[in-house]
C-alpha cells in the first residue's frame, strides 16, 4: 500500500527488507531517524553506541558473524569512523555492511558542511545516493547486494533534503539473511603482509565495480529533446534538475556516484554539445569528469557553499520565477534559543558572571554562544572542549588557570569526552570541566546514552556513573551541583578553579522538555516591585521580556526554574 | 497534467508544524497526488525559525519550495508570514495566525519587532488572511491546537470535504485529543 515515508524512515524500511538484523550507531542531524525507525522493528536489534567509530567497528563484527548489518551517522560522524572505514575496505565484509552517512549541505543543524563523498573515493569504497524515499528503500537493499558480490563494505549517501523529506513509498517483505563466520586470517586480520596483499584486491574490486557502474540500472540516462546541454547530476540536485529542464535536456542520474562509470559518462557527453554538472557542495562529478579528459561546467555555474534549490537551478539553466513581495521592514532574525527552563541556562550565566573563557562543545549548549549569555569562546567538534582546555591551559604555564573551563553535554562526554580527560589526569593540567549532564541527548531530539540507564529499544540497562567513572581516569576532584541553583554553582566552579589541579563539576539537571519531567507553576511578575531593572534579562529566556518597562512573564513558556527569580533584587518575580 | 500545487507552513519551533503537514499528508495520499513534505529537524527546532514545504502534483520533484513558488503559505506566527513573503507565488495567499512571539533579538532589545505587520502586508499587495488562531484554539481546549485551528481555516481553499479532513485528523492525533482537535478544526474553518 502506498504511504508517505520520511527519507530516513525509508532507509531503516530497506534495511529491514533486506534482512538486515544488527545496527549500531550515533545520532546525529540528519541522520538519527534512521535508527530511531529500524528499532521499532522487533526482528532487527539496534543500539545507540557511544560514538560512531565504535558502532562502524560493532557492526563490522556483526557482518564478520555473517549478518546483515548498518551503521548509521552524520557526516562529521564519519570522520570519527574513518579509522576503521580505511581498514574494513581492505577486510572487505562476510554479511552485506552499510554505513549510513547524511550530509548537511546549509549547515541547518551542523559545525560545517563536509562532502562526505570524498570518503567514498579515499577509502576505496562505493557508495549509492537515492535522490527520494523510494530510492533509500531500494538502494538499501540493493546495497546489501553490492555489499556481498563485491566484498565491500557501500555508503549509502543521504542529504538533508532526501533524510528529512517524505515522499510516497510501496513498503515490502522482508527476507531473513543468515550467514556463518568462517575463519581467514589473510582477509581479516590486517597486518602489514595480509594488508599489502589486499591492497591490490581494493584495486580490482574498484575496478569491477566501474564496470558494474556501466551498466548498472541506478545510473539512467533521461532523454531530453534539446542536446545543446547535457546534465551529470544525483541526489537532491536530480530533483531540481528535473524540476526546472523537464525533459528538455538530457540528464544522466547517477544513483551509484563511487566510482563512477567512465565509457557511459563519455559516450553521454560526446551525445551532447555542453556537459554540465549539477551537484551540491564539492565538484566531486565534475573532477571525475576532468579527470576523464571531459571538458564540463560546474562549480562555476553551481556554487560549493549552502544547498541548491530550483532557483538556482534555474537562474543557470532556464528562467527564474519572480520572488514575491519583499516586505518594506526590517525582520528581525530568529535564531534558535535556549528553551525556558533550560538547565543549561543557569551555568551559562554563572560563567559569564565570572568571566571566564569557555572552550565549548556540540550540543543544545553550543546555544551557549547566543546573545545575551554569549559565554563560549570556541566550539570545534565533539569532544574538543576538554582536549582543548587541556592544551590551552598547559600552555600558558598558570596563566591560564582559574580562568578558564571545558563545558561537554552528558553525551558528548561519553562519545569523546572521556580520553581528553584521560589526558588532563595524565599529563596533570590544572584545568576544570564541567558536564551538563541533562539525562539525554537534547539537539538531536532525545536519544537515550550509556548515562541514562536506557537503552534505544526503551529498556531499562546498565546506567554509568559519571562521578564514578571521572574518578577512575584520575580526577580526584569531582563535585555535582545543580544549576537551577545560582549561588551553589558559582560557588563550586569559584571553588574548583580555585584548587591545584584538574577537577569535574556535573551541572546535573534533566531536559525541561523530558516527559517526565515535573514542572513547577509559572512565575509572575508583581508589578509594583518591578523597577525595570532588566536583571531578569540577563539570562536569555525566551519567557521574559520587558512589556512598557516592566518584566512580564509569559505562562505558556515558563516552567518555574526559578532562575530570573534569583536575579531580582526586588522580589518581583514570585510563583503565582 | 496538474501543475505542482505548493503549501508553506511556517513558524516558531515547537509550535507544532509537523503535525500539521502529516495532516496535510495524510489527507492529500488519499486523492493520489505525487506528495512531497520537507521537514526541519534539529537545532532550528529550539525555538527558532522553522518552515515546513508541502508540495502535491502528478509528478513533484524537488522536495522544497523557492521564491515565487508558495500558492499558500500558512504561518502560526505574524513575524514569520512576513518573513517568507518573497516565497509567496504571484496570486498566492498567506494564512496567519496574529499571534506575536518575540524572537531573542527583540527580547534583549537589539532589534524590534515591526509593527502592524498584517496591514503592512495587505498593503503591498499581498492576500493576506490574518486571524486569531490561537484564541480559537484556546476556546477548543488548548493552545497547541493552533496547528489544527490554521488547517482548518487552510481547507476553506480546499475541494476536500470536511469528513476526508476529520479523518486525516483521527489518523494523525492520538485518540484522547481527537474530540479537541475536531473542534479546533471546525472553529477555524468557520473563522
Amino acid at each position: 500500500m502506498k504511504q508517505l515515508m520520511l527519507g530516513n524512515e525509508a532507509v531503516a524500511r530497506g534495511l529491514y527488507e533486506a534482512g538486515c538484523s544488527f545496527v549500531s550507531s550515533y545520532p546525529g542531524t540528519p541522520s538519527t531517524e534512521i535508527t530511531e525507525a529500524i528499532a521499532k522493528y522487533p526482528e532487527v536489534y539496534a543500539e545507540w553506541a557511544p560514538n560512531e567509530k565504535v558502532a562502524l567497528e560493532a557492526a563490522f563484527g556483526a557482518s564478520l558473524a555473517g549478518r546483515r548489518a548498518f551503521c548509521g551517522m552524520k557526516h562529521v560522524g564519519l570522520n570519527v569512523a574513518a579509522d576503521p572505514l580505511f581498514t574494513i575496505s581492505y577486510t572487505g565484509v562476510n554479511a552485506g555492511l552499510i554505513i549510513g552517512v547524511a550530509d548537511d549541505a546549509g549547515m541547518h543543524s551542523s559545525q560545517n558542511e563536509q562532502d562526505s563523498r570524498h570518503y567514498a573515493r579515499a577509502a576505496k569504497i562505493p557508495m549509492l545516493e537515492p535522490a527520494d524515499s523510494a530510492e533509500a528503500i531500494a538502494f538499501a537493499k540493493l546495497a546489501y547486494e553490492i555489499s556481498e558480490k563485491f566484498d565491500t563494505p557501500v555508503l549509502l549517501k543521504m542529504c538533508t533534503r532526501v533524510s528529512h523529506s517524505q515522499s510516497v513509498v510501496e513498503p515490502g517483505a522482508r527476507v531473513e539473511v543468515l550467514g556463518e563466520y568462517k575463519k581467514d586470517i589473510a582477509k581479516y586480520v590486517m597486518m602489514p603482509g595480509n594488508a599489502k596483499r589486499r591492497h591490490p584486491v581494493v584495486e580490482a574490486r574498484t575496478r569491477d565495480l566501474v564496470a558494474y557502474a556501466e551498466t548498472a540500472e541506478i545510473n539512467r540516462i533521461e532523454d531530453g529533446e534539446d542536446k545543446s546541454i547535457g546534465i551529470i547530476t544525483s541526489s537532491t540536485s536530480y530533483q531540481y534538475v528535473k524540476e526546472v529542464v523537464g525533459n528538455r535536456y538530457p540528464v544522466m542520474k547517477l544513483g551509484m556516484i563511487w566510482p563512477m562509470p567512465e565509457q557511459k559518462i563519455k559516450d553521454f557527453a560526446a551525445s551532447v554539445e555542453k556537459l554540465v554538472v549539477v551537484e551540491e557542495l564539492d565538484s566531486f562529478i565534475e573532477c571525475h569528469c576532468r579527470d576523464l579528459q571531459i571538458p564540463c561546467v560546474g562549480k562555476e555555474w553551481f556554487s560549493c557553499i549552502d544547498e541548491l534549490s530550483q532557483n538556482k537551478v534555474a537562474q543557470q539553466l532556464a528562467e527564474t520565477p519572480v520572488s514575491g513581495v519583499k516586505l518594506d521592514a526590517q525582520i528581525p532574525p530568529r535564531p534558535p534559543v535556549m528553551c525556558a527552563g533550560c538547565p543549561h541556562r543557569g551555568l551559562f550565566y554563572t560563567l559569564k558572571k565570572n568571566k571566564l573563557t569557555v572552550l565549548g562543545d556540540i550540543g543544545c549548549y553550543t546555544l551557549g554562544a547566543v546573545a545575551p549569555l554569549a559565554a563560549v569562546d570556541s566550539v570545534i567538534c565533539m569532544g574538543a572542549s576538554v582536549s582543548g582546555i587541556h592544551g590551552f591551559s598547559k600552555s600558558q604555564n598558570g596563566a591560564a588557570d582559574g580562568k578558564t573551563v571545558a563545558v561537554i553535554g552528558d553525551s558528548t562526554f561519553m562519545h569523546s569526552g572521556i580520553t581528553g580527560l584521560v589526558n588532563m589526569a595524565y599529563n596533570e593540567s590544572n584545568a576544570t570541566v564541567i558536564i551538563v549532564d541533562n539525562s539525554i541527548t537534547g539537539m538531536t531530539g532525545h536519544q537515550q546514552n550509556p548515562t541514562t540507564g536506557v537503552n534505544l529499544k526503551g529498556d531499562p540497562c546498565t546506567k554509568i556513573d559519571l562521578e564514578t567513572l571521572c574518578r577512575a581516569v584520575g580526577i580526584r576532584r569531582v563535585r555535582v551541583v545543580d544549576p537551577y541553583n545560582l549561588a551553589q554553582c558559582d560557588e563550586a566552579i569559584k571553588e574548583e578553579l580555585a584548587a591545584n589541579e584538574p577537577s569535574v563539576i556535573i551541572s546535573r539537571r534533566p531536559c525541561a522538555l523530558l516527559k517526565n519531567v515535573k514542572h513547577k507553576a509559572p512565575l509572575a511578575v508583581d508589578a509594583d516591585k518591578c523597577v525595570g531593572c532588566k536583571a531578569c534579562m540577563k539570562i536569555g529566556c525566551p519567557a521574559i521580556s520587558i512589556v512598557d518597562g516592566k518584566a512580564k512573564v509569559d505562562a505558556t513558556q515558563c516552567v518555574g526554574c526559578g532562575v530570573c527569580e534569583q536575579l531580582c533584587k526586588f522580589g518581583a518575580l514570585k510563583e503565582v | 497534467m496538474m501543475e505542482t500545487k505548493n503549501i508553506m507552513i511556517v513558524g516558531v519551533g515547537g509550535q507544532g508544524s509537523l503535525l500539521a503537514s502529516k495532516l496535510l499528508g495524510r489527507l492529500l495520499l488519499t486523492r493520489g497526488y505525487d506528495i512531497k513534505v520537507s521537514e526541519v529537524h534539529g537545532m532550528s527546532q529550539r525555538g527558532g525559525s522553522v518552515v515546513t514545504y508541502v508540495r502535491f502534483g502528478d509528478k513533484v520533484y524537488s522536495p522544497v519550495i523557492d521564491k515565487g513558488q508558495a500558492d499558500y503559505i500558512v504561518s502560526f506566527e505574524l513575524l514569520e508570514a512576513a518573513r517568507w513573503t518573497e516565497y509567496l507565488k504571484p496570486g498566492g495567499k498567506i494564512i496567519v495566525n496574529t499571534q506575536q512571539i518575540n524572537p531573542m533579538p527583540v527580547i534583549i532589545g537589539a532589534a524590534e519587532y515591526p509593527e502592524n505587520l498584517a496591514e503592512k502586508m495587505a498593503a503591498a499587495g499581498i492576500d493576506v488572511d490574518a486571524f486569531d488562531a490561537l484564541t480559537l484554539a484556546t476556546q477548543a481546549g488548548s493552545a497547541k491546537a493552533v496547528n489544527i485551528v490554521l488547517m482548518g481555516h487552510l481547507s476553506r481553499n480546499f475541494d476536500f470535504t470536511e469528513e476526508e479532513w476529520l479523518q486525516a485528523i483521527a489518523e494523525s492525533v492520538p485518540p484522547k485529543f481527537l474530540e479537541l482537535n475536531k473542534t479546533a478544526f471546525s472553529l477555524g474553518r468557520n473563522a
